[in-house]
């Protein structure tokens, strides 16, 4: 039959098309122009792919606008910027397996003077020790699991095992989950409530979080009448619901992300006709999650504890922030833009003061410059990295969904 | 809640749950039975299902659709029925392409090479699901990202069917799955008993080789089971999306994980055990969220598989079958 087999050929040519074409959509900044081959390079690790894009492209927008205020350089030399995918469609989240790449990546290329990254918590987890290994600064935007950085939150032999060079190479500007956790708890009790339903996403960043909120509540007075973790693939929550119906809840707490499938337990709450309130963490803070949820889920129902302010009510630098933001991308700023944009303000100060100085700089003088940091006049305000590497800005706000955009309610400092 | 109404909606949940597992297995069953493939691409099949059926609804206009005032509840059915249709037939078409253009010139290749095969076009299937998320309509968030789990609107009413003081939530979702799925298994279940057609796949699925003698078209019966398993992947992929109001290119991963331990639960090859199977699933699922705890579902599931394959190797309602050589 060879006419059957000739129709076939080109079916498969098209198929093998559009595979080749996804493929070659991957690798971001592998092409490479050679006239700036004496650059000095910032790289960001974030999960590009998945429902994280529109929150991690407000991000590099933030970076990008930090880098342009300087200029593009740093004295003579070109500064560049290549943003970085950590995500893979297979998961629609953050894949371990790319972020040891792009860690390793980061440690190949001699120009890389600083990693800003990651998004998730448990992203950071493998990207840490191989960074402070090679001695290269790592600035998070976005990591709140408080036992990257402090002993007595997580496992015992945390966090030296992510520190094998023995000093501090990871620096984050934003509020870790301690605060946010307890945060969530006594707002939970100022709402009334009397019993909250626990869960977690049984991921680094969820569970941790979820943790804080629970150990906090039983300080308070708050009663935990159940824990679960959840799984983040399944295709829904009803179940589950009819069980937190039964313990008598008023409120669930939910530690997980929009990538975490928060969305469908949010809609599983209506469906499952639950009268109780719900509250969730920063990694909900996106209009993804109200998208993916759907606002009538939400409204007059959920809140969602965010480190810090919304981009339009910063003052100060903050302030220019959103209105430079907004006249460059035309759009308002997802609440981590800021965050982007301070962790790259803070390497290219230390990179700026270096160079006044007369230094050169390497990874190691970068490293050591950025770690001083004391005082810093950003956008976020004036802060400075304490001596695990955290902010040492405390603010964080309490948000509910109005009109299907995010509204505040409380800012506790 | 007192524990009888506790246990009462997880039935009603675990049953769901449960009729649309059965009908995606069905899909698996129903091809192994006849070319002895594990076709894993019909997890695959059933998420595009699921991404024409938002397509359809996106393009007749969101606001007809979401407000069901607008041209009265009984206008959703008839969307409800039309979807079921739409998307069974798109599912059943590709369902027999890729056995024309993939599976066919693999017949007699050894088994591992098709199931490779399987694999691949599974892969094939998930990134046109990928791209499809990212089509410029409101209904994908104008296809700004591709990867996001899309919003499904709600096409029937969210009241609880029970009265909105009982503590059992019963709602007309719950009974739609009951509406569209059991017709169709006791279609299914008709037309292999009665039709012509259906003995020829009977007869196909004991002896290919004697069927063939006997004068049947193998080719047709082949590419019917794989309409009609495609279709019914079609079809569950619509109720899934009215059901749990989401759907996503990975949706496909878990309803075929789900399907196929049914099917082999049920015994792979026979209907009534992927019915079977499929509802158990969603059963055993529903109770050790409610009695265990959801972090140990997944644990559960399997451990029931396990045991039944250690004490009846070919499943609940499967029957001891020869090894062909």
């Amino acid at each position: 039959m060879p006419l059957t087999s000739l129709c076939r050929v080109p079916l498969v040519l098209l198929l093998v098309g559009i595979i080749a074409s996804m493929v070659s959509c991957g690798g971001p900044g592998s092409e490479r122009d050679q006239s700036t081959d004496d650059a000095v390079r910032i790289v960001s690790s974030l999960p590009r792919t998945g429902s994280a894009n529109a929150q991690t492209t407000s991000m590099v927008n933030g970076i990008k606008m930090a880098v342009a205020e300087a200029g593009g350089k740093i004295g003579e030399l070109p500064l560049v910027y290549e943003d970085w995918d950590d995500a893979s469609p297979q998961r629609g989240n953050w894949d371990p397996a790319i972020e040891a790449q792009n860690a390793d990546k980061a440690i190949a290329d001699e120009s890389v003077m600083a990693y800003i990254g990651t998004y998730n918590s448990g992203a950071a987890k493998i990207s840490m020790p191989k960074l402070n290994a090679a001695g290269i600064v790592m600035v998070s935007p976005a990591n709140t699991a408080p036992n990257l950085t402090k002993p007595g939150f997580g496992e015992s032999n945390e966090p030296a095992v992510y520190r094998p060079s023995g000093t501090i190479s990871y620096f984050r500007v934003v509020p870790t989950d301690d605060v946010q956790g307890a945060v969530a708890a006594d707002f939970a009790k100022e709402l009334g409530v009397r019993k909250a339903f626990v869960l977690n996403d049984r991921e680094v960043y969820g569970k941790g979080v979820a943790g804080v909120f629970e150990k906090r509540a039983e300080e308070i007075g708050l009663e935990v009448v159940g824990v679960d973790g959840v799984d983040a693939k399944a295709p829904n929550y009803k179940s589950l619901i009819t069980k937190i119906k039964q313990s008598g809840a008023e409120l669930v707490y939910f530690g997980g992300t929009t990538q975490t499938n928060a969305g469908q337990l949010a809609k599983d709450i209506v469906a499952g006709g639950l009268d109780a309130k719900l509250i969730v963490p920063d990694g909900c803070y996106e209009q993804a999650f109200i998208e993916a949820a759907g606002s009538k889920a939400l409204e007059g129902r959920c809140f969602i504890t965010f480190g810090g302010v919304e981009a339009k009510s910063l003052t100060g630098k903050g302030k220019d922030f959103y209105e430079s933001y907004k006249k460059t991308y035309g759009g308002e700023p997802e609440g981590y833009a800021v965050y982007g944009y301070e962790a790259a303000k803070v390497v290219i100060a230390a990179m700026q003061r270096i160079h006044a100085a007369g230094g050169a700089i390497t990874r190691a003088s970068v490293l050591a410059e950025v770690g001083k940091t004391k005082n810093f006049e950003g956008a976020l305000g004036t802060w400075s990295f304490d001596e695990n590497g955290d902010t040492t800005n405390r603010t964080m706000s309490v948000n509910t969904v109005k009109d299907g955009a995010f509204a505040t309610v409380k800012v506790v400092n | 809640m007192s524990e009888t109404e506790v246990f009462m909606q997880q039935v009603i949940y675990g049953l769901s749950n449960g009729m649309i597992i059965a009908l995606v297995a069905l899909g698996y069953t129903m091809v192994y039975g006849i070319v002895e493939l594990i076709n894993f691409a019909h997890g695959d099949v059933f998420t595009l299902g699921g991404f024409l059926a938002l397509t359809i609804v996106g393009a007749l206009g969101a606001a007809a659709v979401i407000d069901p005032n607008a041209l009265g509840e009984s206008s959703n059915w008839l969307l409800l029925f039309g979807l079921v249709i739409g998307a069974g037939l798109f599912c059943g078409m590709l369902n027999v392409g890729i056995d024309r253009v993939v599976y066919k010139p693999l017949r007699r290749a050894p088994k591992l090479t098709q199931l490779v095969a399987a694999i691949g076009v599974s892969f094939i299937l998930v990134n046109i699901a990928l791209f499809w998320g990212g089509a410029p309509m409101e209904v994908f968030g104008d296809g700004k990202a591709a990867a996001a789990s899309k919003d499904f609107p709600e096409l029937l009413e969210g009241s609880n069917l029970l009265g909105e003081e009982s503590n059992v939530v019963l709602r007309m979702e719950d009974l739609a799955i009951f509406i569209v799925t059991i017709p169709l298994m006791i279609g299914l279940t008709l037309f292999v008993k009665k039709t012509r057609l259906g003995r020829g796949m009977r007869a196909t699925a004991q002896n290919p080789i004697a069927a063939r003698l006997m004068g049947i078209d193998t080719d047709r019966v082949i590419s019917a089971t794989f309409l009609i398993g495609g279709f019914l992947g079609g079809a569950a992929s619509v109720m899934w999306s009215v059901y749990n109001n989401t759907i996503s290119f990975q949706m496909g991963f878990r309803a075929g994980m789900d399907a196929f331990t049914a099917a082999v639960l049920g015994g792979i090859g026979s209907l009534p055990g992927a019915m079977v199977g499929g509802v158990l699933i969603g059963l055993i699922r529903a109770m050790s969220d409610q009695y265990i705890e959801t972090r140990w579902t997944n644990v559960v599931v399997f451990s029931v598989l396990i045991l039944i394959l250690v004490f009846r190797p070919s499943g609940l309602l499967g029957l001891k079958q020869r090894e062909k050589v």
